[in-house]
């Protein structure tokens, strides 16, 4: 039975060698943080880590990944979402509809592991993703938070701590 | 009359209902801990009312009847009805009622339409009086159980205190007792004044954030329910075609596939265990298609078609004062310009999906759509069964934009389970529709063109204005009854005199308004701005080319022809005002910087735009400030008010400068994001976003700033150019200086 190793775990599938690392993600092993938006690389939504580096598994066939390949997902950026972007994410309330916001964030995290600090154009060149609701400016303004160690980009925002649900 | 379905179900049974339902969502969707699943957490507790469920452990679970799409009115509405509940903040969660219920409690929750930035502005009044209702009954438990005047205690973040005997109490105590009380009657209950909000008004983060940071956000999408099965569907890529004949038996052994199922007489699908291979074995079937009457449409005759419009003499009127033949015939000097304004489609995020279970007992559908019990009725319908054995559960949708106001791809997820339910009875089956279904079959921004004249007196001052648009009605696809004598009331946004929705905020001496439908074949649907977005551009572009005709500054000209409409003045004022209108902008990069305004009034607010461009010598366009202003009466969240003006700029320009369908021999030729381009990251202005509410009303927020995005840009591309761009979208258009 061919194998992925995926955030962490090696997990068994039976999908078809060509069949996209993606449905592979959602429809073999559940992981369905990660999104259909495009099948075709355009799009982003569904942007996973292979050994740290950002692809598109929308147009990546399982077969290409071999198990010995770390596979990151949404799933696995984090033990419990306190990545330093994703808590960046939440004090900048990022998302609206939130469907590209996996891979927005994976994306980022691959550029911020590779450029701590980027500027504007190495953050326009690599955030290629599409958000259609328009998060682009708080997309990056928490990109440059976590670069620049700030503790606010200054949208004034009034978070309350949740209980726990 | 009386209602059988809610003489069937009484509100015990409404408890009940609610809380077996939680069970079954709880037990197979663990992960819908969010939205939906605040029901489950509600279990047994029995309500205050509608729309507020308190818990013994304090937990408030607020009712949300519109749907969450990114727009902010889930939390939007819970500070609403948390601000009069005066709870605690931080233990508020949401749910959504079900469309089923709703009906058998007669409406208790009223519209869960989602759509036209109507979510808070129209339910306002009724959810604020819910958390009024709900306060004032839990504190009156409190009151009883003291033996005290309720007028003697006092609420403060779920505490209820009564300083004469100095006892304490909270609503998680109290709740029970409070449940059991006969509620207020609505129309006695005195809100709070706006001013004295402490909740409602301020910048809270939203509530809907953590879960779509760390994948745990479950959309339609992402459903999963035991022994679920995929669908992939592709309809006639001629509109009005239909499917001849498929061969079934040529993919039957392809891995995972269980069936082909015709859907309707115009669509097939294909189901499978997993949907990329149900996708694949649709893409191997062979169909035979009966591409219909359509089949020769190409975008020229539709140009044309809408050209004849220009000039055609029945025309319905929109808005008319004075007498617009005697001011044209009468001008010394005529400005007349046509303008265009293409076909393009919503390419919301999560393509159209819908999963549905039907057994001869019952049809439940899970959907992300904007309108609940349009996807409700819709299930009754494609099901055949009645009401009572229907119900549809909504999910936060991956965008909607307008598009998920239709019903189509829930009708054929009903469609495609009552089939396999033939064999499978009760296997949900999951339709999710490709990308490139998803953009050929979509309910397109109607396409329209539009020819305004200008009359001019010897001093440049404008006697008259006929703007006569030619092209689609919205309404003559989705909702032909409601057209009366030849008249769509919608294609007029913006153009009203008067009305409070949509209003024009110029007096001209003489004006006619009117539109020459012309419908093509392509469906038209409500697009985020609608038609407010091509009229403003129409009318904002128009007024400045009339200003550089006679050399008059475009806000000044337009204060002018303001003078009687001080709202949308003010709004204007303000924008141009904090961009620096008068004085010229600084270089950027060397390159000079050319400013251009845009103002309207849709969606009951009142909205301007100044935005600042550069192009370089070759041509190059670069979008490097907008300065935003709105009115929309009261503020409920400013910072999510923010979010959807910084991205109603993404829309709108990507709407300006890329957006596009065209047709070839009847069908949709953009499939994908390759040749229908979105607006990104580095084509992303900087927003700045100036809050003017002046209260005394309730606008809408998450379309009216879309319409003043591309006028605004497309008004300092000609003070940069001096090319008037008058056909959208700017697309591969020259922009090198004139």
């Amino acid at each position: 039975m061919p194998k992925l190793n995926v955030n962490g775990k090696v997990l068994d599938h039976t999908a078809e060698p060509d069949t996209p690392l993606l449905w592979v993600l959602r429809e073999q092993l559940g992981l369905t943080g990660t999104k259909y938006g495009c099948g075709v690389a355009q799009c982003g939504a569904c942007t996973v880590h292979v050994d740290g580096r950002p692809v598109r598994s929308c147009v990546l066939p399982v077969s290409a990944v071999r198990p010995a390949q770390k596979v990151t997902t949404i799933e696995g950026l984090s033990p419990d979402g306190n990545h330093p972007l994703q808590k960046a994410w939440v004090q900048n309330d990022v998302p609206q509809c939130g469907y590209c916001q996996s891979g927005m964030l994976m994306t980022a995290a691959a550029l911020l592991k590779d450029k701590p600090k980027p500027t504007d154009a190495e953050i326009d060149a690599a955030m290629t993703n599409i958000c259609r609701c328009g998060t682009y400016n708080r997309v990056r303004a928490a990109i440059q938070q976590v670069a620049t160690g700030q503790k606010s980009a200054g949208l004034d925002i009034v978070h309350v701590v949740r209980s726990a649900a | 009359m009386k209602n059988p379905i809610k003489a069937a179900l009484n509100r015990r049974e409404f408890m009940a209902s609610s809380a077996a339902g939680a069970l079954v969502v709880g037990m197979h969707l663990p992960a819908l801990a969010q939205g939906v699943a605040a029901g489950s957490a509600a279990g047994t507790t029995p309500e205050i009312n509608a729309w507020v469920v308190v818990q013994p452990d304090e937990k408030v679970i607020v009712r949300i009847a519109r749907s969450e799409m990114g727009q902010g009115t889930l939390t939007g509405l819970a500070q609403l009805v948390a601000e009069e509940l005066e709870c605690d903040w931080a233990q508020v969660t949401t749910e959504y009622p079900t469309p089923g219920q709703n009906l058998a409690r007669d409406r208790v929750w009223r519209s869960f339409g989602t759509g036209g930035s109507r979510g808070i502005r129209d339910s306002q009044d009724y959810v604020r009086r819910g958390g009024a209702a709900a306060r004032i009954m839990l504190i009156q438990a409190a009151a009883e159980s003291w033996g005290v005047p309720v007028a003697d205690c006092t609420v403060a973040k779920g505490v209820i205190s009564h300083a004469g005997s100095n006892r304490r109490t909270s609503y998680g105590k109290v709740t029970g007792a409070a449940a059991k009380l006969t509620p207020p009657v609505a129309a006695s209950i005195t809100l709070k004044d706006p001013k004295t909000w402490t909740l409602a008004g301020k910048r809270l983060a939203r509530l809907d954030t953590v879960e779509k940071t760390n994948g745990a956000q479950v959309y339609g999408t992402d459903l999963k329910l035991p022994g679920l099965l995929n669908a992939a569907i592709k309809d006639c890529p001629v509109f009005g075609g239909k499917v001849r004949s498929f061969n079934a038996a040529a993919i039957a052994r392809m891995p995972g596939v269980k069936k082909v199922v015709p859907v309707g007489d115009s669509a097939v699908a294909v189901v499978a265990d997993t949907w990329w291979r149900a996708k694949k074995a649709l893409d191997a079937l062979p169909i035979d298609w009966d591409f219909g009457a359509h089949a020769g449409v190409q975008q020229a005759d539709i140009n044309a078609m809408l050209k004849a419009g220009l000039s055609a003499e029945q025309a319905a009127v929109g808005n008319r004062n004075g007498d617009i033949q005697a001011a044209l015939a009468g001008a010394v000097r005529k400005v007349e310009a046509v303008y265009s304004y293409p076909y393009q489609t919503h390419a919301t995020m999560e393509v159209m999906n819908a999963t549905a279970r039907y057994t001869p007992q019952r049809c439940e559908v899970w959907a992300p759509t904007q309108n609940g019990e349009a996807a409700f009725a819709a299930t009754v319908e494609a099901s055949g069964l009645p009401a009572a054995q229907c119900e549809v559960y909504k999910l936060h949708l991956g965008g909607g934009f307008g598009r998920r106001g239709g019903t189509d791809y829930v009708r054929q997820a009903v469609a495609i389970a009552k089939d396999i339910a033939k064999e499978l009875p009760g296997t949900p089956v999951k339709l999710t529709w490709s990308r490139e279904e998803d953009m050929t079959q979509g309910r397109y921004h109607p396409i329209t063109q539009c020819k305004l004249t200008a009359g001019l007196d010897a001093q440049g001052q404008v006697t008259g204005l006929h703007m006569r648009i030619s092209g689609q009605s919205i309404l003559a696809t989705v909702a032909p009854q409601s057209i009366r004598d030849g008249k769509d009331p919608v294609v007029f946004q913006g153009l009203n005199d008067g009305g409070g929705e949509s209003m024009i905020g110029y007096t001209f001496p003489a004006l006619l308004i009117d539109h020459a439908m012309r419908n093509p074949h392509v469906p038209a649907g409500f697009w985020r701005g609608v038609n407010l977005n091509q009229n403003t551009v129409y009318l904002e572009c128009f007024l400045d080319e009339v200003a550089h005709a006679t050399n008059q500054d475009p806000l000044a000209l337009r204060r002018q022809l303001m003078a009687k409409h001080p709202k949308h003045l003010a709004v204007l004022n303000a924008a141009a005002e904090r961009a620096g209108w008068g004085q010229p902008a600084p270089d950027v990069k060397g390159q000079k910087v050319f400013r251009g305004l845009a103002q309207c009034h849709g969606f009951g607010a009142y909205v301007a735009a100044c935005a600042e461009v550069s192009v370089s010598a070759a041509g190059e366009l670069k979008i490097h400030r907008i300065v935003a202003a709105t009115d929309p009466g009261h503020t409920v969240n400013p910072q999510q008010i923010e979010a959807q003006v910084e991205g109603s700029f993404a829309y709108g320009l990507g709407a300006a400068l890329y957006e596009q369908c065209t047709v070839k021999d009847g069908r949709i030729e953009q499939q994908n994001f390759d040749t229908y381009p979105i607006l990104r990251i580095h084509q992303m202005p900087k927003v700045e976003t100036v809050l003017v509410p002046s209260g005394g009303f309730w606008g809408g927020v998450g379309e009216p700033t879309i319409a003043v995005a591309a006028p605004a840009v497309l008004n300092a591309i000609f003070a940069a150019t001096g090319r008037r761009i008058r056909d959208l979208p700017l697309g591969t258009q020259s922009l090198k200086k004139a």
